[in-house]
């Protein structure tokens, strides 16, 4: 290598190393938090000091206890609808993406259109009316009210086609003449080799089921129906004093998670990505 | 399904090849007619009248939009509009300078920064705010106050001026996407022939020419991508602002998005009428913005086979 090389390699390590450091700051700070008395961040701000000595897990143990557990309630629901979410969501999206890839029908290209049109409009103007809906369902503060208004994720449906399409035709072909029917085919032989494309949209949905705050804070009223966001965020009411708990729930929230991305990087950003099938 | 029923009915198999992509797709359409086009009518409707909560509504043709014009909503629709701008001019360059150097040979360990780079996208609105709130705090010892003390810059109270609320959402923005946007633009950038590269150079194109005229041509459809997801982003941005200021309203308005306004007219003050009207004021630029990106892009006539 050339000293010029050499003088490039350092630059260009340099500067995304400081994007990357940046992108860590957050976690580390809070992790340092958590370990300290939840008003000390709330009054003072988060500061670039170190009192090692007056760490403790204090923070943690409120995990268990607080209000009877509560914290576990929010874990238990935001698991449990993201479960439901993503099932449901794989399934029919998945339905519906094949459908559209491997036959043609009168109407195909007008409900794709339909897909890409439910793809581009962003859910927050729906809430309102959602409400209501969900409200006449008698369905406010339940799970169902949660995952119904997005059991066929539009994302999902134009993902699973873009992969169905380059599957080949003649795997269907070949199960026809073995006298499968059309399900059959779909159930006995597609699934299995469209795989990874379920891996990677269950990574994404998952992950948006897991983060969503808005949709659930508004159906969700009671703080036991609460998924883990919506719990925590009940947390910074200017009257509560549960702060305490606000930053070990915060960081227990995204622990497993970066566990299991740590474990999985690959599949994580194939699947994190997988919205951007484009062209 | 049995195995030997070839003779069994062949109509009925045609019939049943004839039927079946209707049952696939069934879903989908069934959840667009229950999910998006009667909300979206009923939406339309409601603008159109007079309601407070549930009470029966009552038509009132545009008295609803006339409402809209009100300082609240036009510092919503100016802070959604600046914010969607800013984050676009700093999320389509950055990651794809990014990406660049990522997969040029002048990083080491470039697998480990791009995971670190990506981690932010996994995190909940709730707790990455939490750091920006409180990193942010007015206190003169806290995170951002004491860096730009280092430049010899007065603290800040950042959440409490607009100019300063609005960077804070900026920065919030660009932390959390960056690392996906590095990704969209890493996988875009193998598709760039390398025969090209080496062409370049042999012809005397220097590093920032052989960027202008093959890396972004090479990436163009993702950058188109990139661009489409961010203007839907900023937009429709209003959890971040609800977690700094921990309400949908906040003092002076100073942190009104389009989304956090229908929020707070229609679930804070039970004005479904004027929520409604600003939801369909949003969808009606959303769908301009939409026809347009898919004029130039046509994604169904290309993706057809």
């Amino acid at each position: 290598m050339t000293k010029k090389k050499i003088g490039l390699t350092i630059l260009g390590t340099l500067v995304v190393g400081i994007f990357a450091v940046v992108a860590l700051m957050p976690f580390f700070f809070l992790f340092i938090s958590s370990f300290k008395p939840g008003s000390e961040m709330i009054r003072n701000g988060l500061q670039f000091k170190f009192d090692f000595e007056n760490y403790s897990l204090v923070n943690y143990g409120l995990i268990k206890t607080e209000r009877d557990g509560i914290y576990l309630k929010w874990y238990v629901n935001s698991i449990v609808i993201m479960v439901i979410q993503v099932a449901l969501g794989l399934f029919f999206s998945s339905l519906v993406g094949y459908g559209l890839a491997k036959y043609r029908f009168k109407g195909r290209n007008l409900i794709f259109v339909l897909v890409l049109m439910v793809m581009m409009v962003p859910v927050e103007i729906l809430i309102l009316p959602l409400y209501k809906e969900i409200n006449s369902f008698s369905m406010i503060d339940t799970y169902a009210g949660v995952v119904l208004p997005f059991i066929v994720p539009a994302t999902g449906v134009f993902f699973f086609r873009q992969f169905a399409s380059g599957l080949p035709t003649e795997i269907m072909e070949s199960g026809r003449i073995d006298g499968c029917g059309e399900f059959g085919i779909f159930f006995r032989l597609m699934m299995p080799i469209m795989l990874p494309a379920y891996g990677a949209m269950t990574i994404l949905l998952a992950m948006g089921s897991w983060n969503s705050m808005v949709w659930p804070m508004i159906v969700l009223r009671t703080s036991e129906m609460q998924t883990l966001p919506i719990g925590l965020q009940s947390l910074l009411t200017p009257y509560g004093n549960n702060y305490d708990l606000l930053l070990s729930g915060a960081v227990m929230s995204v622990l497993p998670i970066m566990v299991i991305f740590l474990l999985n990087q690959k599949t994580f950003i194939a699947g994190m990505a997988a919205g951007s099938v484009k062209g | 399904m049995p195995k030997h029923d070839n003779n069994i009915s062949r109509t009925s198999k045609i019939r049943m090849l004839k039927v079946a992509p209707y049952i696939f797709t069934a879903p989908f359409v069934i959840y667009f007619l229950v999910f998006f086009i009667y909300p979206i009518t009923s939406t339309f409707w409601t603008s159109l009248c007079q309601q407070v909560g549930f009470a029966p509504p009552k038509y009132a043709g545009l008295a609803n939009y006339k409402l809209l014009m009100d300082d609240y909503f036009k510092m919503a629709v100016q802070n959604s509009t600046l914010y969607t701008f800013f984050t676009c001019l700093i999320l389509i360059p950055l990651p794809l300078f990014l990406a660049v150097l990522l997969d040029s040979k002048f990083v080491v360990r470039a697998e480990i920064f791009k995971s670190a780079l990506f981690i932010p996208a996994l995190t909940s609105v709730v707790m990455a705010g939490l750091f920006f709130k409180y990193a942010f705090s007015s206190n003169p010892a806290a995170l951002m106050n004491s860096f730009i003390g280092l430049f010899h810059i007065a603290p800040q109270g950042w959440l409490e001026k607009r100019t300063t609320t609005w960077i804070v959402l900026v920065l919030f923005c660009v932390w959390k996407w960056l690392g996906v946007n590095i990704v969209y633009y890493l996988s875009a950038l193998q598709t760039v022939p390398k025969e090209l590269y080496e062409a370049a150079t042999i012809d005397g194109a220097n590093a920032w020419n052989r960027f202008r005229h093959i890396t972004v041509p090479g990436v163009k459809p993702t950058i188109i991508y990139v661009l489409t997801i961010s203007i839907y982003g900023g937009f429709s941005m209003f959890a971040e602002a609800f977690t700094l200021f921990n309400s949908a309203r906040t003092p002076g308005d100073i942190g009104a998005t389009i989304v956090s306004y229908i929020y707070a007219q229609g679930f804070n003050r039970n004005n479904f009428g004027i929520a409604s009207a600003a939801g369909i004021t949003l969808l009606a630029g959303v769908m301009i913005i939409n026809i347009i990106q898919l004029k130039i892009t046509d994604p169904v006539g290309k993706r057809n086979d």
